[in-house]
């Protein structure tokens, strides 16, 4: 947080302007897992995921109302939550096709309580979840990789960390927090 | 002085909850956001339920959470040594749990379960700890 918050605003509104093409790619994620057939015993970790994806989308859609946020980082937060959609549309079709019941998100007050998005009062404090909640999601995404019966869906799994990574880079610079020296970032 | 010194070594184990060193329990508290924060919190339930006083708890017991079948029927009480045997696999120990998240690095798991028991008001003692449990 030692950026002036005029420099943190025009960061995110750049990266927001770079990123801007990743709503159209995202369309075509859906069609590329297809084609990864679910082991039975794989469901219960996906099911664990999408509970993580439904948490994201919520926590960007009920911080991004929240008037807190100014146009860019507001641009930036959508197309993030653009992407755990992506993620949470992969996910409950794979649920869905194994003949599961996808995991269903719980109410906008249950994740007001448990996120403690009331206690938000600027764009930093946003900005400060967020980084946290994608750097566990990166790590949780490959800390589970090994639980995983069928290689198409680790695969899946590694793809999805790494959109989370993406996220988590981009919030960490944006509050101009150093890079760890040490590598693995993540675990 | 020297007493002095002593003193304060121990006030700050002490603080730092029974048989843990502050060190640990910061490298700790890093890990657990790092590897646990996309799921847990120490104090609201999330996709995990909340971690507060995990240490001396009984397995299972927060009232509100939607436990798995599997982990309801493990019983017990959460240890620092049975903490890290979950860690170390949950499925081996509560097939069909909830959580898959597994940490081979048994550093990782020492430092995560320090930070743990700096959060349970009833830490167990050290004799308790880790390694003198068999793994599977
Ligand atoms: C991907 C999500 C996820 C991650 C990451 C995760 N957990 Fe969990 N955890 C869960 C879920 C879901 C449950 C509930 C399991 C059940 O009901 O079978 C759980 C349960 C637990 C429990 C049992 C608590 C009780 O009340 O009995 C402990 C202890 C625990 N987790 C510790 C950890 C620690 C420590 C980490 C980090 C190293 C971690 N978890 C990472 C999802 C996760």
């Amino acid at each position: 947080m030692n950026e002036p918050k005029g420099d943190r605003r025009k960061f995110l509104a750049r990266a927001g302007i770079a990123t801007l093409g990743v709503g159209t790619a995202s369309l075509f994620a859906g069609t590329a897992m297809s084609a990864t057939t679910v082991r039975p015993s794989d469901v219960g970790v996906i099911q664990t995921a999408l509970a993580l994806e439904h948490e994201g989308i919520a926590a960007y859609r009920i911080a991004g109302k929240s008037g807190l946020l100014s146009p860019g980082t507001l641009k930036l937060a959508l197309v993030f939550m653009g992407h755990h959609q992506a993620h949470r549309d992969s996910l409950a079709k794979l649920v869905a096709t194994a003949g599961g019941k996808p995991a269903e998100p719980k109410t906008d007050s249950q994740y007001i309580a448990e996120l403690k998005l009331g206690s938000l009062k600027s764009e930093a404090d946003v900005v400060a979840l967020a980084t946290m909640l994608e750097r566990g999601a990166a790590s949780a995404y490959f800390g589970q990789i090994t639980a995983l019966k069928d290689p198409g869906l680790a695969k899946l799994f590694a793809s999805i960390s790494a959109d989370e990574a993406i996220h988590w880079t981009t919030l960490n610079n944006a509050a101009g927090t150093p890079i760890p020296t040490a590598a693995y970032v993540f675990g | 002085m020297r007493w002095g010194g002593l003193l304060f070594a121990g006030l700050l184990a002490a603080a730092a909850g029974a048989g843990t060193v502050p060190d640990d329990v910061a490298a700790g508290k890093a890990l657990y956001l790092n590897t646990c924060g996309g799921c847990h919190s120490v104090d609201t339930n999330r996709i995990g339920p909340r971690h507060r006083n995990v240490v001396g708890r009984a397995v299972a017991s927060i009232p509100g959470y939607d436990y798995s079948s599997a982990l309801k029927k493990l019983g017990g009480v959460w240890t620092p040594a049975r903490l890290d045997q979950w860690l170390s696999g949950t499925q081996k120990m509560a097939p069909g749990s909830k959580m898959y998240l597994e940490l081979d690095d048994p550093t990782k798991r020492r430092l995560i379960i320090a930070y743990l028991r700096s959060v349970s008001a009833s830490a167990m003692p050290e004799h308790s700890r880790m390694a003198s449990q068999p793994r599977h």
